[in-house]
């Protein structure tokens, strides 16, 4: 269970506001996060990832706490290893795919169960600016759970595809979900692409 | 014609960026970190050699290190450094004066690196120091290399304050700068020409390479 109850300034085109978002998200769930264009989707997910730091209030993770503004915890964002899909990727441009991966992970057979279920295995030796945007998402999305994190954050991870690519991606992505067991987070501006991938909705 | 002042040229222009490229990085990464008012100040310091008139810094290295001074008598008596007049207080006042340069282009080039390359390395556990070496440089390596460029011929082309701090002691600090004022001064116009000559042919070599690789940096992964 990830229990978020955090309150955090920030800045729209329209002013200052606070986010503030109290919600659970149970085991191996997979929710969906919609709201309008300046609503703080993507900053909550940096808040619970540690990139940035709420103002106030708690996030734990099982057992574990990962932030309390009260007994002044706040793990860094190499100690939560929360698994991060940004929206703009963020691959390395001067790593292969398969460097991206071992730069992630040790894990040698996860490498290549990830590579087998994201049909990357022909492409473990380009370099980003060589995969077509389907591959370069497939590999940020690869990258993420290499690291075997508790919690898989994504970013609008199917914005810049086109429709057809974006429906095979998202069939790919649930056959990996099903294989790598972790809670899952995805941002989104058209809730209804991720129908029957999501099972959870919160509008923030 | 002695080639000391060649030599000791070369010499002077490769210490101070091998002591730039060390303490440059991290303080260009530092600076492109966030922005602050004393962080302000202090690139408003490191930026000063590019406008200040040479002279100037070399007045006050000169001050600052002179044995007469109370700073220069300590470093002398409890150190046994002289930065006066010495070959060590050229590379000081080279680092110091040829810093802008290597740290412009590495911290503009780390400025538009995307954020989100160093936060996905840190979600991955990776410290700061290992974001640095696998993530950042590899992908700045062309800035890296213009400013490694860049701040070896500007020490070549160091006068004012070299004079300054080192006077013209042949083999110690005349270096070929100096070397073509003196021989002017003393009316050996071919000696001078040859030094000249030298600083010219080494310097056309360095900026053409620049621009070589300016145009190599436009095909980089990031483009």
């Amino acid at each position: 269970m990830i229990k978020v109850d955090i309150s955090r300034k920030i800045k729209t085109y329209d002013g200052n506001r606070d986010l503030v978002v109290s919600h659970s998200f149970a085991d191996l769930s997979i929710t969906r996060i919609t709201g309008p264009s300046g609503s703080g989707k993507t900053t909550f997910l940096k808040l619970i990832a540690g990139l940035i730091k709420p103002d106030s209030g708690t996030i734990t993770v099982g057992e574990k706490t990962w932030f309390d503004s009260k007994q002044k915890i706040n793990l860094s964002p190499q100690k939560r290893r929360a698994g991060f899909v940004f929206q703009d990727y963020a691959l390395f441009p001067n790593m292969t795919v398969m460097e991206h991966l071992t730069y992630a992970s040790q894990n040698k057979p996860l490498i290549h169960k990830l590579l087998a279920t994201g049909n990357m295995q022909s492409f473990v030796n380009h370099r980003p600016a060589h995969l077509s945007g389907g591959q370069q998402q497939r590999l940020a999305i690869l990258r993420a759970l290499a690291t075997e994190p508790g919690v898989l954050l994504m970013d609008e991870p199917f914005s810049a595809l086109d429709e057809e690519l974006r429906i095979a991606l998202i069939a790919d992505l649930k056959q990996l979900l099903q294989e790598i067991k972790t809670t899952c987070l995805i941002v989104t501006h058209h809730p209804a692409e991720l129908d029957g991938l999501a099972q959870f909705t919160l509008r923030i | 014609m002695e080639l000391g002042p060649l030599w000791l040229t070369v010499k002077l222009a490769l210490i101070t960026t091998i002591i730039l490229l060390i303490i440059g990085l991290p303080i260009a990464y530092w600076l492109s970190k966030s922005r602050s008012i004393p962080k302000l100040f202090i690139e408003a310091i490191i930026t000063m050699p590019l406008v200040l008139p040479p002279s100037v810094l070399g007045f006050y290295l000169l001050l600052a290190f002179s044995p007469q001074n109370s700073f220069g008598k300590w470093l002398q008596e409890a150190l046994n450094i002289q930065f006066v007049f010495s070959f060590e207080g050229l590379v000081l006042a080279s680092v110091i004066y040829s810093l802008p340069f290597m740290i412009g282009p590495v911290r503009s080039a780390l400025n538009h690196l995307p954020v989100s390359l160093k936060q996905a390395s840190f979600t991955m556990g990776k410290s700061e120091v290992q974001t640095f070496f696998y993530v950042l440089m590899p992908n700045i390596r062309s800035s890296v290399l213009t400013a490694i460029v860049l701040t070896f011929a500007h020490t070549i082309g160091e006068f004012g304050v070299v004079l300054m701090i080192g006077g013209n002691i042949p083999g110690v600090t005349r270096v070929a700068s100096i070397a073509v004022y003196d021989a002017v001064e003393q009316m050996n116009y071919p000696l001078a020409n040859i030094y000249s000559l030298f600083l010219f042919a080494l310097t056309f070599v360095i900026v053409v390479s620049v621009f070589i690789l300016n145009k190599v940096s436009v095909k980089s992964p990031l483009e």
